[in-house]
């Protein structure tokens, strides 16, 4: 069965692991932003001021936070409809992705997108796309935008492992290899596929060898530590630059709520997300690195979240007293000529 | 007077916009070396090269998705089907992620790409390549939807399609491709998109129609003006946008409407223009509107049977005969 293979077999990424202490303070920032973001988000959402699907991104930070230290904003990042982490490490404002939460004029999209539908295409993010999947044919598309302009930028596709049982990444990869795509696959294993596991859904549970057939190199990486995400994510991009095609990166990670914000998670044990909560928190990691280097003292790791929960509760209030979307806006943005009720 | 065959018009539409515009460049199945499964990107890689006519695998959702993200970031994509059928592999492409982006997206990502190919009944290939998706397309907002009869509409609105900073559903037909037109002049401009055509003037009844049915309601129109009914033959051109104007005009004139859909009759284009007409022009109609349209069931191969499950001239001729 094996086929010679052109291009170079990686099972596992070497990474080196090394952050300066300005590099640690950052990411451990972006981090915890994400964190204290979603959380807030959960409990807007409780209070009935967010509407719809409504999926966190909490336990999952060091993978987004990983990539985006490792390229630049001229390399395009897609996702699926967990994209508020990806909205906030790509640079958007905090209080255009509350406000958008928030179904208000003007939120990142003009309120008509919500929390799926997120984009912030001046800072290289292309959504934010709903339908489980369908953001991987895109970024592929994106890729070859890339290609045909003769630009040497990679664009890093997200998804989960749950989509990754889609015949229509299948597709994706097939055309990255065949047309030697500036792409760089990431999923984001958070081991449940809504409320099943990988095990229940996937014959080959390790995704990075999902693309052996077609002789794209797949790489596995401690998706909960974020000097080994951004390392992966440096090391796939300088392969992909260098015109090799594809390569999939599988980042393990976890998340700590459910699916959605009305999964309650009875599929899995509480004590697996309290054993990896304690265990490889991605947060807490970094923040024991911070102290053990004693890069910062408690008291200004402190200071750093205070500040951070006072942005996100300021942003939080604004939302909350901005303005709905005008009626008029019911059909603007339909076409670029304005829609009318017959269409 | 120049004679065109419509695959030559969407053919040279195709060639011009890509002289053009270095960021239009043309993808599907067989489009390029083997010249085009029904020859109408014939030439095209021979003068723009692979990497402007990328010949795909067959894979239909996942080469839909790909030009949609292409067009997300500013090239202009034309995406071809080798029929509309296979479309079919690639709907949450077309109506999710391009049609509904940028009003999801607050105006912020736009999708300008067509999708385009043979849509309709062919000619003896049964029921799974052989139907009329317009109505399909025509039902979602974010879409224009274009289904041309002539080989100078082929033309002038592909061009359009192409240019259009939206994403469009081009739907020609298969049986049209080798159909010749006398053009006037050449068509060097797009046509604009949303105006409907009166191709064939006349005073008793309207027929409307696209694609495919123009050709049925022209002849009918032909026979029935021998016996002394003169009917106006309006070609949609442009399923979404609809030009209800020019239809409202002729059914103020005609008082009396017929639509030829070659789609199924339920939740048809035919079952909206007579929503649309009965809405807007109630008082003028002296007759109940009328539809012919595809029977209702799959497309049967025997010969006899498959003549009977589309429109005709005659079904029009019948048609218009029991409206008097």
């Amino acid at each position: 069965m094996a086929t010679e293979n052109p291009r170079p077999k990686l099972t596992q990424s070497s990474t080196s692991l090394m952050a300066s202490n300005d590099e640690l303070v950052k990411y451990y920032s972006q981090m915890l932003l994400i964190r204290r973001f979603e959380e807030r988000v959960g409990q807007l959402y409780g209070m009935g001021l967010i509407g719809g699907f409504l999926h966190l991104y909490v336990g999952q930070e060091a993978v987004v936070v990983g990539v985006e230290n490792a390229i630049s904003r001229q390399d395009p990042m897609i996702t699926s409809y967990r994209c508020h982490g990806h909205m906030l490490a790509r640079g958007e404002e905090i209080g255009k992705i509350l406000l958008e939460l928030a179904g208000k004029a003007s939120g990142s999209s003009k309120g008509k997108g919500g929390s799926m539908h997120m984009f912030s295409p001046e800072n290289g993010f292309y959504g934010g796309h709903g339908i489980v999947g369908a953001q991987v044919p895109i970024g592929t598309g994106i890729a070859l935008s890339l290609k045909y302009r003769r630009l040497s930028n990679v664009c890093f596709t997200f998804f989960g492992d749950g989509a990754a049982n889609q015949g229509q990444v299948y597709e994706s990869y097939n055309m990255a290899a065949l047309w030697n795509l500036p792409i760089v696959y990431i999923i984001e294993n958070n081991q449940y596929g809504m409320g099943t596991s990988t095990a229940r859904a996937a014959a080959q549970t390790e995704f990075f060898r999902h693309g052996e057939g077609l002789g794209i190199p797949g790489i596995q990486c401690d998706g909960m530590n974020v000097l080994a995400v951004r390392d992966s994510a440096l090391e796939a991009a300088s392969f992909v630059r260098a015109g090799n095609g594809p390569m999939i990166v599988e980042m393990n990670t976890y998340r700590y709520r459910g699916h959605s914000i009305s999964d309650p998670a009875k599929y899995r044990p509480k004590e697996e997300v309290k054993e990896v909560r304690e265990t490889r928190d991605p947060i807490t990691q970094l923040e024991q690195l911070i102290s053990e280097r004693g890069i910062l003292k408690a008291e200004n790791l402190k200071e750093i979240d205070q500040k951070i929960r006072l942005d996100v509760r300021n942003a939080a209030e604004l939302a909350q007293e901005a303005e709905q979307p005008a009626t008029s806006e019911l059909y603007t943005d339909v076409s670029a000529t304005r829609a009318t009720p017959n269409g | 007077m120049v004679d065109i065959s419509v695959r030559q018009a969407l053919n040279e539409a195709m060639a011009e916009e890509m002289r053009r515009d270095d960021d239009v460049f043309l993808m599907g199945e067989e489009v390029g070396e083997y010249d085009g499964a029904y020859k109408v990107t014939q030439g095209l890689l021979s003068e723009f090269g692979p990497r402007r006519v990328i010949d795909t695998p067959i894979t239909e959702s996942g080469f839909a998705g790909v030009g949609v993200g292409a067009a997300f970031m500013g090239l202009k994509p034309i995406v071809e089907f080798m029929t509309f059928n296979f479309a079919l592999q690639a709907m949450d492409h077309l109506i999710n992620s391009a049609a509904k982006t940028r009003y999801m997206s607050g105006g912020r990502v736009t999708c300008p790409i067509v999708f385009r190919g043979p849509n309709g009944s062919a000619a003896r290939v049964a029921a799974q390549h052989s139907q009329d998706f317009s109505s399909w397309f025509a039902q979602v907002p974010g879409l224009k939807v274009l289904a041309p009869y002539s080989a100078s509409d082929a033309k002038g609105l592909l061009k359009a399609a192409i240019r259009d900073p939206d994403p469009v559903i081009f739907l020609e037909n298969e049986l049209l491709y080798g159909k010749i037109f006398k053009l006037e002049k050449e068509i060097t401009e797009p046509e604009a998109i949303g105006v409907a055509k009166v191709l064939h003037p006349g005073s008793d009844a309207t027929i409307i129609s696209f694609s495919r049915g123009v050709e049925w309601s022209l002849e009918a129109a032909s026979t029935l003006e021998q016996s002394g009914t003169s009917c106006e033959v309006i070609d949609l051109r442009s399923l979404r946008p609809l030009d209800m104007k020019t239809i409202v005009k002729s059914v103020k004139k005609t008082n009396r409407l017929l639509v030829v859909d070659e789609g199924w009759p339920s939740m048809s284009i035919a079952a909206e223009i007579a929503f649309r007409v009965q809405d807007e022009a109630f008082d003028y109609l002296d007759a109940p509107i009328m539809r012919v349209t595809s029977e209702e069931v799959p497309l049967p191969y025997a010969a006899n049977l498959e003549e009977m499950a589309l429109p005709s001239e005659i079904k029009i001729i019948n048609a218009i005969e029991s409206m008097r």
